[in-house]
């Protein structure tokens, strides 16, 4: 809860980190309730394609967010189970799927930079900027953004 | 009697707990005598104070709130300022209050308590005027009510302490005086005040525990465990009494709101010179304490709107050629896990045009935008901001809010408003407020390899066809499908259709489940039905609320998520509105057909109950499994010296019953000499049905279904049954008894 308290500058960021379609992404550790294995997820007619469906989290019914689809990436391959995120928003709780979960990482803010002009299509309004890791990007998503589909 | 002792005994609950308030409000008004908001919520306590005792005729205290009161408008209005003298007498006067109080709830009256003295001390610096504060000999802040007798300040022509037990009741009324019997609650023990947040969390555990009980059940059916099964069904009642419980906490019938309305209503019509008569249809009907609150101001303006606005002077409704008495009508009632409430009135209606024109004038729609609305959705635009009807500004409308915040209020709590009207007969505003938190029946169906729910109450009946029956049985009318319902045309909707998807039933059989809404009556077809069970209504995010087709999910007994079906939303989207005034008429020529007749409900397996007509029922019985014995391909049962045959309803129907047991429940139909014992699961109840008798669904062993107790009951064939233990039962009568008819089933059921 108190992570984040401290100034931007210069400081730290706690960041979970996780895969899709081969890039790593990561969202503020505070917004992520839990990770869970694969769930049922029951399908819901007519609902935006970006929504997967409702999973039961203990007795919460808590609407999955298909984050390739909201990404605008391909499918992900038949065969592959999704994890789950389940992140908690004005004490909502929404979960996000994603390919596999990475670890939670520190980052440095000064390490940020804003998303390239050339980026284009879906993700451009999703994700923050990236993170300049050593041999790899950081994508940060815009959590509030990317579950409201 | 009672209600009255009602109405005071809350008058006494809140009250006590206002005056605790009101002794620390004072006491930080002295401290800072410049806290407007502090004044004006005192100002408030004691305004209420005096006009609920004004209202029961507790004078005294009505006198003592009355001085109270001018001394804290001429503090509010800045004509004098708190001093610690003045803050005294106000004490001084929560004090008798108080005491007042006490005795009113020892034996219901004011009794003997002094209050002349409190009343001359207000008064006195109520004459004292702009500048009392010098004369005030300044005793420190009295601790709040400690001190009463301080009150021998000013001039005070009587300057004696009240004759009150004095150190009134401390924080909660602990004691009452010791003349009343000791083992008496007071009114402020016997009901505490719980925060809302602490029922809710109840609420959800209780949901969570439905669920899991939900799971027992399922898995323990299938074993065999006795004491597992005995401890699961212990379980099963008191998860279900205790969700009851905890709903009964949070909700409270409507009534609470709708008793302050009669004197709005009455006191209103005098003022703008109508008469009305109010009616209340469903006032038991419960809603949830919070959503209770959050109807009260928009209820309230529409009424005064109805009044107002609505029904017209008499002398214009003589002449219109009505009563001259408008007749304002509030109904409330529960439709699909909604909770409906209406205000109607008889009044003028509201004239589109009018509307529309308004509208365009006040710019909140372009001409071109109103042309191309249908009158209906014209009248909608009376919730626009900036919009009032009102031809003057009278001292009713004018003030408090518009019909645009009433829609804001309702809307914010998940709820929608409309209105209807038809010129010259009146106006009908309809809020349809959610009920979140709510444990439905509903049934469970399945749908392109989907399992949805629908809410019990807008499920009339369940028809089920087989495929040679459905192929002709199912008919269209220009493209549209229907079903002969009856007689009726019932217009069918495919729910995989509406939710773009590919039905997976492909044998030809066809399941439709009659519902209702609005009126209106269709059919919605479905793969298959499951089951009939509580669900536990969840909320669904925001994006798939939008969607209009789902009012929520649930969590089923195995753990899936399942979407509640949105009837409302199903049958606007997929029904046209024409058809809806036909139907009513009908159906209301119908019902005078319909008999009441008392049945026999049983379980006959599968969750499924069957309605037997009682007046076809001999006896109950119970008989060993091991008597049970067979004669070629039937069973028989040595029964009083007789042969019985057996049907087995959950065969003969095609349910999956259990069939261990040692006992077999056996209801005996005995006529002409011979008998047939049907066996059921168990019994279940005994009902006064209100059933129509429908004999146009042969198929099945059924003649129909109906819904008792908001379960869906199949209404048993008890001949087709009877026909399937003994062929020969009706052809070869062993006595011949003339009197009775050919068949020798009550003739009510064969009739068509």
């Amino acid at each position: 809860m108190t992570a984040t308290t401290a100034s931007p500058r210069g400081a730290t960021e706690q960041l979970a980190t996780f895969w899709l379609d081969g890039d790593l992404y990561g969202v503020e550790v505070e917004h992520v309730q839990e990770v869970l294995r694969s769930q049922n997820l029951t399908r819901v007619p007519l609902a935006p394609a970006a929504v997967a469906g409702l999973i039961n989290l203990r007795g919460q019914v808590v609407t999955a967010i298909e984050l390739r689809e909201r990404l605008g990436l391909t499918p992900r391959p038949e065969g592959t189970d999704a994890v789950v995120i389940v992140v908690r928003l004005h004490g909502e709780a929404v979960s996000l799927l994603v390919d596999s979960i990475a670890d939670v990482v520190d980052v440095d803010v000064r390490d940020f930079e804003s998303p390239p002009d050339t980026m284009d299509g879906r993700a451009r309004e999703l994700i923050r900027g990236a993170y300049k890791l050593d041999g790899q990007l950081l994508l940060a998503l815009d959590v509030n953004r990317a579950v409201g589909a | 009697m009672d209600g009255m002792d009602e109405i005071v005994g809350e008058f006494l609950v809140e009250s006590y707990e206002n005056l605790d308030q009101l002794d620390r409000d004072l006491v930080a008004l002295e401290q800072d005598p410049q806290a407007r908001e502090l004044l004006a919520s005192v100002f408030r306590t004691i305004h209420t104070i005096k006009g609920t005792s004004g209202f029961l005729a507790f004078n005294k205290l009505e006198a003592v709130a009355h001085v109270g009161e001018n001394l804290l408008a001429k503090l509010r209005d800045g004509v004098m300022t708190m001093t610690p003298g003045v803050a005294d007498v106000l004490l001084q006067m929560v004090d008798t209050v108080r005491a007042l109080l006490t005795q009113i709830e020892v034996d219901g009256t004011e009794g003997a308590v002094e209050v002349d003295a409190a009343v001359a001390s207000i008064k006195a610096v109520l004459d004292a005027g702009a500048a009392p504060a010098a004369a005030a000999p300044a005793p420190e802040v009295a601790p709040a009510a400690e001190e009463p007798v301080a009150a021998a300040v000013v001039e005070a022509p009587v300057v004696l302490a009240p004759v009150v037990p004095a150190p009134a009741l401390p924080p909660a009324a602990e004691s009452a005086p010791a003349e009343a019997p000791t083992s008496r609650r007071t009114a402020a023990d016997s009901s505490i005040r719980v925060d809302v947040e602490v029922l809710d969390a109840l609420m959800r555990l209780t949901g969570e525990l439905v669920l899991t009980r939900n799971q027992i059940m399922q898995k323990v059916a299938s074993g065999v465990d006795m004491d597992l099964l005995r401890a699961s069904q212990r379980l099963n009642l008191i998860a279900g009494e205790l969700q009851e419980g905890v709903m009964k906490t949070r909700m409270q019938p409507i009534d609470h709101l709708w008793s302050k309305l009669p004197r709005v209503v009455r006191d209103l019509g005098a003022q703008c010179g109508r008469q009305v008569r109010l009616e209340m249809v469903g006032a038991d009907t419960e809603l949830d304490r919070t959503l209770l609150e959050a109807v009260k101001d928009p209820l309230t303006h529409l009424v005064r709107n109805s009044v107002d606005h609505g029904i017209e002077a008499p002398a214009d409704r003589l002449a219109a050629g009505k009563t001259a008495e408008g007749v304002l009508t509030l109904r409330a009632r529960h439709e699909s896990g909604q909770v409906v409430v209406e205000v109607a009135d008889d009044g003028a209606g509201i004239d589109p045009a009018k509307v529309g024109a308004k509208a365009v004038e006040r710019g909140l729609v372009t001409a071109d935008a109103l042309a191309r609305m249908s009158p209906a959705d014209v009248l909608q635009l009376i919730f626009l901001p900036g919009f009032s009807t009102a031809a003057a500004v009278t001292n009713v409308s004018g003030r408090g809010v518009g019909m645009d915040v009433v829609k804001t209020n309702i809307e914010s709590i998940g709820g929608t408003i409309e209105v209807e009207s038809v010129a010259g007969a009146g106006t009908v505003c309809r809020l349809r407020i959610p009920l979140t938190l709510a444990i439905v029946p509903a049934l469970t169906i399945e749908s392109a390899g989907d399992r949805y729910a629908i809410p019990q109450i807008s499920l009339q009946e369940l028809v089920a066809l087989d495929a040679e029956k459905a192929a002709t049985a199912l008919e269209d009318v220009g493209g549209a499908p229907v079903y002969r319902l009856r007689g009726e045309l019932l217009p069918l909707v495919t729910l995989a259709d509406v939710l773009g998807l590919a039905s997976e039933r492909t044998d030809g059989h066809v399941v439709i489940a009659v519902l209702r809404s609005e009126g209106r009556r269709f059919g919605l077809i479905v793969d298959r039905v499951i089951n009939t069970e509580e669900i536990v209504v969840k909320g669904v995010g925001g994006q798939l609320k939008s969607i209009g087709l789902y009012s929520g999910a649930t969590i089923l007994g195995d753990g899936a998520v399942a979407l509640i079906l949105d009837v409302q939303a199903l049958a606007r989207r997929a029904l046209r509105t024409e058809a809806s005034d036909r139907q009513e008429s009908r159906a209301a020529v119908t019902t005078v057909v319909e008999e009441r007749q008392r049945m026999l409900l049983a379980a006959i397996g599968g969750g499924r109950q069957v309605a037997i007509p009682l007046d076809t029922v001999t006896r109950l019985e119970q008989v060993k499994t091991s008597a049970v014995e067979r004669v070629g391909s039937r069973e028989v049962v040595q029964y009083r010296g007789a042969i019985l045959p057996i049907v087995r309803l959950d065969r003969h129907l095609g349910a999956f019953g259990d069939t261990d047991s040692d006992t077999l429940e056996v209801v005996v139909y005995a006529d002409h000499g011979r008998s047939v014992a049907i066996v059921v699961e168990e019994i279940l109840d005994i009902v006064d049905g209100e059933a129509a008798v429908r004999s146009d669904i042969d198929d099945l062993g059924l003649v129909g279904s109906a819904v008792f107790g908001d379960r869906v009951t199949e209404l048993l064939d008890v001949r087709a049954a009877i026909l399937a233990a003994d062929p020969s039962f009706f052809s070869a009568p062993l006595t011949t008894d003339a009197t009775t008819d050919a068949a020798g089933v009550p003739s009510g059921l064969l009739e068509v």
